[in-house]
């Protein structure tokens, strides 16, 4: 099992490696000037030059890359052009508010959609096991804004009982915070669990008609009981992958829910920034989004090595 | 033990296994006494295995059982799932054909093995563990301290299918159901996992039903045999008698076509013949004997009416079975 995770994360670091190479050039050497993009089209030369001066941007890039990459190390992420605000301070932030939604809609989406997935695949062919199907199809048609917007409506302005948007911090009432984020991970959960219902109904399915579950159930175990702990077990495998899969799902499903209802996240930051042409801004915080998907890749990784002896002997 | 005061190990009458579209077992019809060993053979697709499942009630998903299975005092055919599963591995249990896919892949052998026990004697977990390396020792199997930390693909073929043995033999069964239980294993290993298993079932004094298409495995083994051909015996008897002078041309076919060292020479001399045809297939199967396209004796009545099973004497199910030589042929 060390081998196996040495592995995995020496994988992890070179994704991550290569990731920040292609953001680098993407945004800095593929986007032209970067204190003229800031700056606007109506700058004057010498203020954009000595702009570029202040922030390093005259230096040849490969040293530019390597000041962005050893300050981050750091934990400098940079800062803003117009307002001086620290990247970091302002990233830590909207963290409380992008992490929370993110994490309780994927938890809730599990917890939909491995018992009803499993109810599905156990009732394939009969009218009960149908409707889940058709449901979950519907969920998967539904965008996720669309149920955001449904979902409002419904409790906010129909029942009254949570506020339509906005956000009241953390500091400031937990219960507020909270109250404000129930829509949208609600919204986010049920499309994250109609998605997940499919596979995990599938992987069941698949499990179920294995010859270990049927030897389980010759030594003793009723279906049911088959079904629960050797079924799922193995089940297991397939359903940790798809999850690892859907986390980019996820943030673009944050990013919706952030801007429907008006959650000051980090999905809404970094639109603001790209609109603001805050070009330092928007580099940091995408590779901390993509540093934070290849991280849940790596968990998935070796989770599928805790999972599956098979997996993490072949190391 | 109360086993004497029961008569059979089990006792089969008139079992049928269909799906509604299609009917596997169409009505067989035996019994093992206790500690007796039935061997079962018969082609791909003549209802052995779904014969087999059915006295498990483990058949997949659609599949219904008519008729009764009489087992330690019930009928299994009325019994709950949950009523079966308090029974499977304690009083009758079964080894698959192939031990790789029947294995838990995620769970060491050791507790799959002792897992079993828990369930079935209510055992604590210290004792459940070296019930199982006990096991692990009958079974002939090297180290048995580490192979019980053994993950079912750490482990070789004929390994595999010990521990498969060991976990269908923990609980002392009544009877033990093995199906093609070394088809999927070398050649240079079947021999070893039989005789082991054959000495195992004895020692427990449990009954045996051997599913194979191997005629010299049932011969070595079993004291009884039954042929089955298309979801019906058709000739059931003592196993040197059957085989010695198979009543049935089906079972005369069979016979013939098993290849054995004077048989196989391949110049063209060899005796090694096959039955001509195929298996009908389960939907469309042809009136009367199921087995009259494929049979040299079959005649019009054997094309209309099905035979039975005689009750005493001729145990072929047959119209014109093979006469003994100085038998006279009844008109």
């Amino acid at each position: 099992m060390a081998i196996y995770a040495l592995r995995k994360l020496a994988f992890f670091l070179g994704a991550v490696f290569v990731a920040s190479l292609a953001i680098f050039i993407l945004i800095r050497a593929a986007g032209g000037n970067v204190a003229a993009i800031v700056l606007g089209k109506d700058a004057t030369a010498d203020a954009i030059n000595a702009l570029a001066h202040a922030y390093g941007l005259d230096q040849p890039l490969p040293v530019q890359y390597f000041n962005w990459i050893t300050n981050m190390l750091q934990g400098d992420l940079g800062q803003s052009f117009r307002t001086k605000e620290s990247v970091a301070e302002l990233v830590t932030a909207r963290l409380s508010v992008s992490v929370p939604l993110a994490l309780s809609g994927l938890l809730l989406g599990l917890i939909i959609a491995i018992p009803v997935g499993t109810y599905a695949a156990r009732n394939v062919g009969k009218p009960s096991g149908a409707v889940l199907a058709l449901i979950s199809q519907i969920g998967i048609a539904v965008p996720v804004f669309w149920a955001g917007i449904l979902l409002s409506v419904l409790f906010g302005v129909k029942l009254g009982w949570l506020p339509t948007g906005g956000w009241i911090d953390w500091r400031e009432s937990p219960i507020g915070a909270i109250r404000s984020l129930v829509l949208p991970v609600l919204s986010l959960g049920l499309i994250m669990a109609a998605v997940l219902i499919r596979y995990v109904r599938s992987a069941v399915l698949d499990v179920m008609n294995q010859d270990f579950v049927r030897t389980a159930r010759a030594v003793g175990m009723t279906r049911t009981q088959a079904l629960l702990s050797v079924g799922l077990r193995n089940a297991a495998l397939p359903i940790v992958t798809i999850v690892g899969l859907q986390i980019a799902e996820l943030i673009g499903g944050t990013v919706i829910i952030e801007m429907v209802f008006s959650l000051p996240g980090l999905s809404r930051m970094i639109l603001a920034n790209v609109a603001a042409r805050e070009v330092i801004v928007v580099q940091s915080t995408v590779m901390l989004i993509i540093i934070f998907v290849i991280f849940v890749n790596f968990v998935v990784d070796l989770l599928y090595g805790v999972l599956d002896p098979r997996v993490r002997n072949a190391a | 033990m109360t086993i004497s005061a029961k008569p059979h190990a089990i006792e089969v009458n008139n079992l049928v296994v269909s799906n509604g579209d299609v009917t596997a077992v169409r009505g067989v019809s035996f019994t093992i006494p206790h500690g007796g060993r039935m061997g079962l053979v018969g082609e791909s697709g003549s209802g052995k295995s779904m014969t087999a499942l059915a006295l498990m009630g483990l058949l997949p998903m659609g599949w219904n059982t008519h008729g009764s299975i009489l087992h330690d005092g019930v009928d299994l055919v009325t019994q709950s799932d949950k009523a079966l599963s308090s029974r499977r591995g304690r009083t009758l249990s079964m080894v698959f054909q192939d031990p790789l896919s029947s294995l838990n892949p995620v769970r060491r052998v050791g507790d799959q093995i002792s897992s079993v026990i828990r369930r079935h004697t209510g055992a604590d977990r210290k004792v459940a563990e070296a019930q199982t390396i006990e096991l692990i020792k009958q079974m002939n199997l090297p180290r048995p301290e580490q192979l019980v930390r053994a993950y079912p693909h750490e482990i070789s073929g004929g390994q595999r299918q010990r521990i498969m043995i060991a976990m269908a033999l923990a609980c002392y069964p009544q009877l033990i159901i093995a199906d093609e239980p070394t088809t999927a294993l070398d050649v240079t290993v079947q021999k070893q996992v039989l005789r082991l298993l054959n000495g195992a079932v004895r020692d427990r004094g449990s009954a045996l039903l051997m599913i194979t298409h191997d005629l010299p495995i049932i011969a070595a083994m079993c004291d009884t045999v039954a042929v089955m051909y298309a979801g019906r015996i058709v000739e059931i008897g003592p196993v040197q008698e059957v085989f010695r002078n198979p009543r049935h041309h089906y079972t005369r076919g069979l016979l013939d076509s098993q290849p054995t060292m004077d048989n196989i020479a391949l110049d063209g001399s060899s005796r090694l013949v096959s039955i001509p045809g195929m298996v009908p297939p389960l939907h469309s199967l042809p009136t009367g004997c199921a087995f009259n396209p494929r049979c040299p004796a079959a005649t019009d009545k054997c094309r209309e009416i099905m035979p039975e099973l005689g009750s005493d004497g001729v145990s072929a199910a047959c119209w014109h079975p093979i006469r003994l030589a100085g038998e006279v042929a009844a008109q």
